[in-house]
């Protein structure tokens, strides 16, 4: 498999009134060509912030190192004539919050006809969008395709929901609008950032449903967030479990539910309550600052397995079994220390 | 043998809707429809929903935060809404409520100590001194340090918020305790340390929960008895045990399939999937006939006519369904 998105120690911190928070420590991953991969972890690890990182979706004052490449070429660096082009056409976004993503004010009609025509323009002046806004056949011809995007992702009635405006759905269905936007452009890598989170089970389990059939049957290459580690189960090939900023295991995702390695991600399964009633045990303390983050490992504070180099030096993300990755000094080289 | 300590009969509560410039009243929210159970002593006993199905406001109701539009909750013996006030301040002393979001409940402008507090002074319990060590004790029995006592709302982290929530809600040493999904704002990690805090205070002062919560992770850990509500309505009572091995109702089988496990040894218990079209529909036009009847996969001709009433079929086994 051919890599498609390579992440190489990014680094993303902010200047705030405290100091300096150093959010995101270095992390490194890959996403390979058609492979669906799970991005896990709690409130506040900064899930979010690297893919937001990746679509350049930050305020200025952030403060970025490190590299991204898309299909051998560099996110960070690009102009953004080109990277306008890339983001929506090529990679995609489902976001988080259905309620707050969709304009209130335009039907969905209106929004996805936008998304169509203006997608990968940087900036449009008056004469650009009436060219393209009146031009009837390119809207009929979008229309006709926003209809058939509709369909694909099971929503009854795509005429009724084309003339609605947002307060008009439910939850569920403005979830669907949103994933059809996303995938209107047939994008190589889709990124969802806890798209099913706001929505009931038995609405998840729908929309689960339908994201996965997609993912399978277009072979998308996708970055699904989640801090819901049995959702991650159902839809990704490997997971990565993320940590106060650093990546601490990845796996595939039957062998790390098997075989979990790193202590936190041993305690995150264990806290999880379980319907074959085992005992459930938290893991003790909190998420550190990230003004002053613990020296060395970041979990060290927390860990019941730390050591003396533990408050040191930190852990490399290194490989033990073929495919499976840890970053803690239980484990070096292949061997459990 | 087992007492009953809460029993609600009948309850209904619409909200209604206004409208117009006159604010005339153009629709009912029918947030509970006529609902029944009873709680027995020292169990908890969950109430499972969707968003929208009314498992709060039945909570609200039992608290007295709302009024119901008809219905009767007997507590312990005594009516809740048929007593003179004074009497009924004194059984409401046993009733207490944990609410949902921490970070909304608590009071920003106060401190710990007069949040957890508050229950004390209105009741006017011992003296400023007894009523400090009183707080002392309730903060140390949740498992925070003193030091927390001078601390404003803010500068608690989720887990600690709820800590102080459930500190004031044992404040006057209730026997009932309304829990409005305590741990669903809360991180895996911190939800399991607050689960196993509310199971010890619960060994340790015989309490009696109603769990109200959306997660059935947590009903299947925590709770004995489980009812599942939909649109208002109470579609299957029954053990946590029976329930979970044996679900009778179309939408507790969905429910139960719908759930997201990580473990194999969990899947297999879980019934076969069955999958809904559609979704909850408002409760502001509740279709007729059984309210689940659009999205059911077992549908009859009956069941947009009739709505079926709560029926045992096995020992303490309740389902409102045709196809029983």
């Amino acid at each position: 498999m051919k890599p498609l998105l390579r992440v190489q120690n990014l680094k993303v911190g902010f200047s705030i009134f405290d100091g300096f928070m150093k959010v995101l420590d270095g992390i490194s991953f890959t996403v390979f060509e058609g492979e669906p991969v799970g991005l896990v972890g709690e409130t506040g690890c900064g899930k979010s912030l690297t893919v937001k990182t990746m679509l350049r979706m930050l305020p200025s004052t952030a403060h970025i190192s490190g590299r991204i490449f898309f299909k051998g070429e560099e996110l960070l660096s690009m102009d953004e004539d080109r990277f306008y082009r890339l983001r929506g056409n090529e990679i995609a976004y489902i976001p988080q919050e259905p309620m707050n993503s969709l304009n209130p004010v335009f039907t969905i009609k209106e929004q996805m006809i936008d998304h169509m025509l203006f997608k990968g323009l940087r900036k449009v002046g008056w004469n650009k969008y009436y060219s393209l806004r009146k031009n009837k056949e390119r809207i009929n011809k979008a229309l006709e395709k926003a209809k058939e995007m509709l369909e694909k992702v099971q929503i009854p009635d795509p005429a009724r929901v084309l003339d609605s405006y947002p307060y008009q759905l439910s939850g569920g269905m403005r979830q669907r609008v949103l994933i059809a936007m996303a995938l209107l452009a047939s994008p190589s890598l889709l990124i969802a950032d806890e798209p099913t989170t706001a929505l009931d089970v038995t609405t998840q389990a729908q929309i689960v449903k339908l994201l996965k059939e997609r993912i399978f049957n277009e072979r998308l290459a996708t970055i699904y967030i989640t801090h819901n580690l049995g959702i991650a189960r159902q839809v990704a090939r490997r997971i990565l479990v993320m940590y106060a900023g650093n990546i601490v295991e990845s796996a595939f995702t039957e062998e790390l539910f098997r075989e979990p390695l790193h202590p936190y991600t041993r305690g995150l399964l264990d806290a999880i309550p379980k319907l074959t009633k085992e005992e459930v045990e938290g893991i003790p303390g909190r998420i550190p600052d990230y003004v002053n983050p613990p020296s060395g490992c970041r979990f060290h504070p927390r860990c019941p397995y730390r050591m003396n180099v533990c408050s040191k030096v930190k852990p490399e993300l290194t490989e033990v079994k073929s495919g499976h990755y840890v970053s803690c000094h239980l484990y070096e080289k292949g061997k459990r220390v | 043998m087992k007492t009953v300590l809460l029993n609600v009969e009948n309850l209904k509560k619409y909200f209604p809707i206004l409208g117009g410039i006159f604010g005339k009243v153009i629709g009912y929210v029918k947030a509970v429809d006529d609902i029944s159970f009873s709680i027995y002593e020292g169990e908890t006993f969950a109430l499972v929903g969707e968003s929208g199905s009314g498992k709060t406001t039945v909570g609200k109701i039992i608290v007295g935060i709302y009024k119901p539009d008809s219905g009767k909750i007997i507590f312990n013996g005594y009516d809740l809404f048929n007593t003179n006030k004074k009497f009924l301040k004194k059984i409401k002393m046993n009733i207490s409520m944990v609410f949902q979001d921490p970070a909304s409940s608590l009071n920003p402008r106060k401190r710990v100590i007069d949040i957890v507090m508050t229950p004390l002074n209105i009741y006017k319990i011992g003296s400023k001194q007894d009523r400090i060590k009183r707080v002392r004790e309730l903060i140390n029995l949740v498992e925070l340090t003193d030091e927390y006592l001078y601390k404003y709302p803010y500068s608690l982290s989720g887990g600690q918020k709820q800590r102080v929530a459930i500190a004031r809600a044992l404040a006057l040493n209730p026997r009932f305790i309304v829990l409005d999904e305590p741990t669903s704002a809360l991180d895996v990690s911190v939800q399991a340390k607050i689960l196993k805090l509310l199971i010890r205070l619960q060994k340790m002062y015989k309490l009696t929960y109603m769990l109200i919560t959306h997660d059935l992770s947590i009903v299947r850990n925590v709770a004995d008895r489980v009812a599942v509500m939909y649109l208002g309505n109470i579609v299957e009572i029954a053990s946590t045990e029976e329930l979970f091995h044996n679900p009778l109702h179309p939408y507790t089988r969905a429910l139960l399939s719908s759930i997201p496990v990580i473990t194999n040894e969990e899947a297999e218990l879980l019934p076969e999937k069955v999958e809904l079209k559609g979704e909850i529909p408002s409760p502001v036009d509740v279709p007729s006939g059984c309210p689940f009847h659009p999205r059911c996969y077992a549908r009859t001709d009956i069941c947009d006519k009739n709505k079926p009433a709560l029926k045992e079929l096995r020992k303490e086994h309740f389902v409102a369904c045709h196809l029983f």
